[in-house]
C-alpha cells in the first residue's frame, strides 16, 4: 500500500476549516495512548488534562495568565510566518522585552505615578522589537538565515536575564535568591477581578492585539504586501512592495509582541523578575500559530487550546501522577498533528494498492478523508 | 599529560558531537531536503542511549540504541516532509519541539543517575607515543567514528555513483525524477542517515561528554550543527573545520571560566593582565560566545550573496511531488 498525494483544484474549504479540530482529535488520541504506556487509565487522564481546567472560576483566570502571552507572541509570529520569515526566536525577544520593561522601575524606584506602567509596555515592546531587528537586519542586508540567527538570540537573552539577576539586578534583601526586587505596586499590572482570580489586563492585550493584527492583514495595504511579499517575493516587487522592508517590518511588529508578553508577564503574573521567566511560551506560540492558521481570530482560540494544556499538565501531575513534562511532548505532537492535517487542504490522499502492470485500472481507494 | 595535551583532547570531545549531527545533516541537505529536527533527534539519541546503557551495563548497546533512536525519530519527520510534502521548516521545528518533550519525559527517570561512560581506547604502544599518542590514539570511540563518517560521506557524495544521485536530487529534484531516479526513496535514506548521525551526536553527549542525563542536554548544538553545515558551504572537510573551530571556542571559555588568576603568576605580565581582563567578563557573556559566534559565523559566510547561491543545493526546502 502506498500513498499518493493528488493535488486539489483549489483548496478545500471544508478541510481549512476542520483540519484543526481533526488534529486536536488525533492528539487526544495519541494523549490516551501515551497515558495507557505509562500505565495510567486514560479517561482519567484525558479528564485532568483537558476537562477538570475548566471546571472552576479561578482556573479560568489561570487560563487566561497562561493564554496572554502565547496569544500575543503567536499573533506576531503569524505576520512573520505570513511574509515567509521564519522567525523562531520570540522566546528571546520575550526575555529581551521583559528586561527593558523592567528596567524602569528598577532603575527609578521611587517613581510611583500612573505614567509607570504605561512606560513599561512601551520600553518592554521596545525591547522586543529592537532584538527581533538583529535577525531581521542580518537577513535584509546580508541574506542571513534567520532560522539559525533568531534561535541562536534566544539562547544569549536568556544568558542576559541570568546575569543580570544574579548580578547587578540582584536583590540584596532576597538572602541567596537570584532575583530582582519585586515590583512596586504601580509598576504591577492589575488584575482584572480580583475577588474571583488572578487574570490580569494582559489577556486583553492579547485580544486587542489579535483584532488589531487580524484588521492590518485583512484591510489594509500593508497585510497585504505582507501576504504577496510571503507567497511571491517577485510578484511583490512587481508591484512596489520591498522584500527587505517587509523582513524588518514583519520582525518589528512581531518581536514588539512577544517583548510585550515578556513585561506583562513578569509584572502580572510573576512580580519580578528571576531566572526563569517563560516555560517555553515563544516555542509553544509557533505552535499557536499554526494552530489557529495564522489567523489572528483563530490564534485567539488555539492559543486557548495550548493554555488549556500548560494547565492540564499541571492537573495532571497532581491527579494521575504523570511527570508535567508531558506537557511538551503533547504539545509538540499536536504541532505533528495540525502540519499534517494542512496537507489534506491542498491535496486529496489516495492510498494505492500495488497491483500487476497488465490491469489497465489501478485499483485507487480513497482515504475516508478524501472525498469532497 | 600536559596541559595543551589536556585542552585539545577536550576540544576533540566538544566538537565530535557536533561533527557528528553536522555531517548527517549535510547527507540530508545534500538530498535536498531541509531537517530543522537535529536538536529535537539527538535529544532523543541522548536520552535513548543513557537508558540503554544504564539498564544493560553496556555503553556500546547504549550507542546503537541512541543511533536507532535517531533514525526512527527521523522517519516521523520523513512521513510529514517527504510523504505528506508539509512545510519542511514547520515539521522540522515540530520535531525539535517533540524531541524535547518527549526525551523530557522519557529521562525523567534518569535524572540524577550517574551514567555509563565509554571508555577511550588506548591502543596499547601507539597512544604511549610522544606528544601525539594520546591525541590520535587513546581517545573514545565516538572520535574515530565522526572521523571515518566525515571521510565515508566525503567519498560517498564526490567519489560514487550513488553520491552524485545524491547530489542530483538535491540540485534539481524533477530533472531527477524524469531520469527516472526514486527521488523520495532516496530523500527517506539520506533523512535517516541524518536521523542515525544525530542520534549518534547525543548519544556521544549522555555517554561520553558527561555521562549523565540532563534535559535539553543539548544546548542548542543541534542548532550550531545546522549552522555548520551552511557556514561550510555543504562541504564535508570544512564541517570537520568548524566544528573544531566551535569545539574551541566552547572550551576556550569554559577554561576561562575554570582558571585561577593564581595560576597564572609565573607567567609574564602582559598575560597576566589580559587574563584579569577576560576574567572580569561575566560568566554569562563567556557561556553565550558559541551562540554569538554561530551569528558572526553566518553573517560572514552568506555576505556574498553569489556563492551562497551557488553552494546552496538548489531543491534544499523545496516540497517535491512526483507527478505522474
Amino acid at each position: 500500500m502506498r500513498i499518493e498525494l493528488v493535488r486539489r483544484s483549489q483548496q478545500s474549504v471544508l478541510f481549512s476549516a476542520l483540519s484543526p479540530f481533526i488534529a486536536f482529535g488525533l492528539m487526544v488520541v495519541a494523549g490516551a495512548v501515551i497515558f495507557l504506556v505509562l500505565g495510567k487509565n486514560p479517561v482519567t487522564g484525558l479528564h485532568a488534562y483537558f476537562v477538570q481546567p475548566l471546571t472552576e472560576i479561578w482556573s479560568l483566570h489561570e487560563l487566561a495568565i497562561k493564554a496572554a502571552p502565547l496569544i500575543l507572541i503567536a499573533v506576531g509570529l503569524s505576520v512573520c510566518f505570513l511574509s515567509n520569515n521564519w522567525n523562531i526566536g520570540a522566546e528571546g525577544q520575550f526575555t529581551i522585552g521583559a528586561i527593558t520593561g523592567a528596567a524602569l522601575p528598577l532603575y527609578f524606584p521611587d517613581m510611583h505615578n500612573v505614567a509607570v506602567l504605561p512606560l513599561m509596555l512601551v520600553f518592554g515592546a521596545a525591547g522586543g522589537a529592537l532584538y527581533a531587528a538583529i535577525p531581521a537586519l542580518l537577513k535584509a542586508r546580508f541574506n542571513t538565515n534567520e532560522i539559525l540567527t533568531s534561535l541562536m538570540l534566544v539562547y544569549v537573552a536568556q544568558l542576559i536575564l541570568d546575569w543580570l539577576v544574579r548580578g547587578p539586578w540582584r536583590d540584596p534583601a532576597a538572602m541567596s535568591f537570584p532575583q530582582a526586587p519585586a515590583f512596586h505596586s504601580w509598576a504591577v499590572i492589575p488584575e482584572l477581578l480580583p475577588a474571583s482570580g488572578r487574570a490580569n489586563w494582559g489577556i486583553v492585550f492579547a485580544l486587542v492585539a489579535a483584532f488589531a493584527v487580524w484588521f492590518m492583514l485583512a484591510r489594509t495595504l500593508k497585510g497585504f504586501e505582507v501576504k504577496v511579499v510571503g507567497q511571491s517575493p517577485r510578484a511583490g516587487a512587481f508591484g512596489g512592495f520591498s522584500t527587505a522592508r517587509t523582513i524588518v517590518f514583519a520582525f518589528l511588529v512581531s518581536g514588539a509582541l512577544a517583548g510585550l508578553a515578556g513585561i506583562t508577564e513578569v509584572s502580572g503574573a510573576i512580580g519580578r523578575l528571576q531566572p526563569q521567566i517563560s516555560p517555553g511560551y515563544g516555542f509553544a506560540a509557533i505552535i499557536v500559530a499554526f494552530l489557529g492558521r495564522l489567523n489572528p481570530l483563530g490564534i485567539v482560540a488555539a492559543g486557548l487550546v495550548l493554555a488549556l494544556s500548560y494547565l492540564g499538565g499541571e492537573a495532571a501531575q497532581i491527579e494521575i501522577g504523570v511527570t508535567d513534562k508531558t506537557v511538551r511532548a503533547f504539545q509538540g505532537m499536536l504541532l505533528f498533528f495540525v502540519l499534517a492535517c494542512d496537507t489534506l487542504i491542498h491535496y486529496r490522499i489516495r492510498l494505492v494498492r500495488p497491483v500487476p502492470a497488465a490491469s489497465a485500472e489501478p485499483l485507487s481507494t480513497e482515504a475516508a478523508h478524501g472525498h469532497r | 599529560m600536559g596541559i595543551a595535551e589536556a585542552i585539545l583532547l577536550t576540544i576533540a570531545t566538544a566538537a565530535t558531537p557536533l561533527l557528528l549531527a553536522a555531517i548527517g545533516e549535510l547527507v540530508v541537505e545534500r538530498s535536498g531536503v531541509l531537517n530543522l529536527g537535529v536538536e529535537g533527534m539527538m535529544l532523543m539519541g541522548a536520552v535513548a542511549g543513557f537508558g540503554m546503557a544504564l539498564t544493560t551495563g553496556q555503553p556500546w548497546l547504549g550507542i546503537l540504541a541512541g543511533a536507532l533512536a535517531g533514525t526512527l525519530f527521523s522517519l516521523l519527520f520523513g512521513f510529514l516532509a517527504l510523504t505528506l510534502v508539509t512545510n519542511q521548516v514547520a515539521t522540522g521545528l515540530a520535531l525539535t519541539l517533540l524531541g524535547i518533550g518527549l526525551s523530557g519525559m522519557i529521562g525523567e527517570a534518569f535524572v540524577g543517575q550517574p551514567g555509563v561512560k565509554l571508555g577511550a581506547l588506548d591502543i596499547p604502544v601507539l597512544s604511549e607515543l610522544p606528544l601525539v599518542g594520546r591525541l590520535l590514539f587513546g581517545q573514545d570511540p565516538m572520535f574515530y567514528i565522526s572521523l571515518l563518517l566525515t571521510g565515508g560521506v566525503m567519498w560517498f557524495l564526490f567519489r560514487t555513483r550513488a553520491g552524485l544521485t545524491l547530489r542530483s536530487v538535491g540540485d534539481s529534484h524533477s530533472s531527477a525524477h524524469a531520469l527516472g531516479i526514486k527521488v523520495v526513496a532516496i530523500r527517506y535514506l539520506a533523512v535517516m542517515f541524518g536521523g542515525a548521525c544525530a542520534g549518534l551526536a547525543g548519544a556521544q553527549l549522555s555517554l561520553v561528554y558527561t555521562t549523565q542525563w540532563i534535559e535539553n542536554m543539548t544546548a542548542g548544538r543541534g542548532w550550531i550543527a545546522l549552522a555548520l553545515v551552511v557556514f561550510a558551504s555543504w562541504r564535508p572537510w570544512r564541517v570537520l573545520a568548524g566544528a573544531y573551530l566551535f569545539g574551541a571556542i566552547t572550551i576556550a571559555q569554559l577554561h576561562i571560566q575554570a582558571t585561577n588568576l593564581s595560576d597564572l603568576a609565573s607567567w609574564p605580565a602582559p598575560v597576566h593582565w589580559l587574563a584579569e581582563l577576560v576574567k572580569s567578563i561575566p560568566s554569562q557573556f563567556l557561556s553565550a560566545l558559541p551562540y554569538l559566534a554561530t551569528v558572526v559565523v553566518l553573517v560572514l559566510i552568506s555576505r556574498n550573496r553569489r556563492l551562497t547561491m551557488m553552494n546552496t543545493p538548489a531543491s534544499l526546502g523545496r516540497p517535491f511531488v512526483p507527478d505522474r
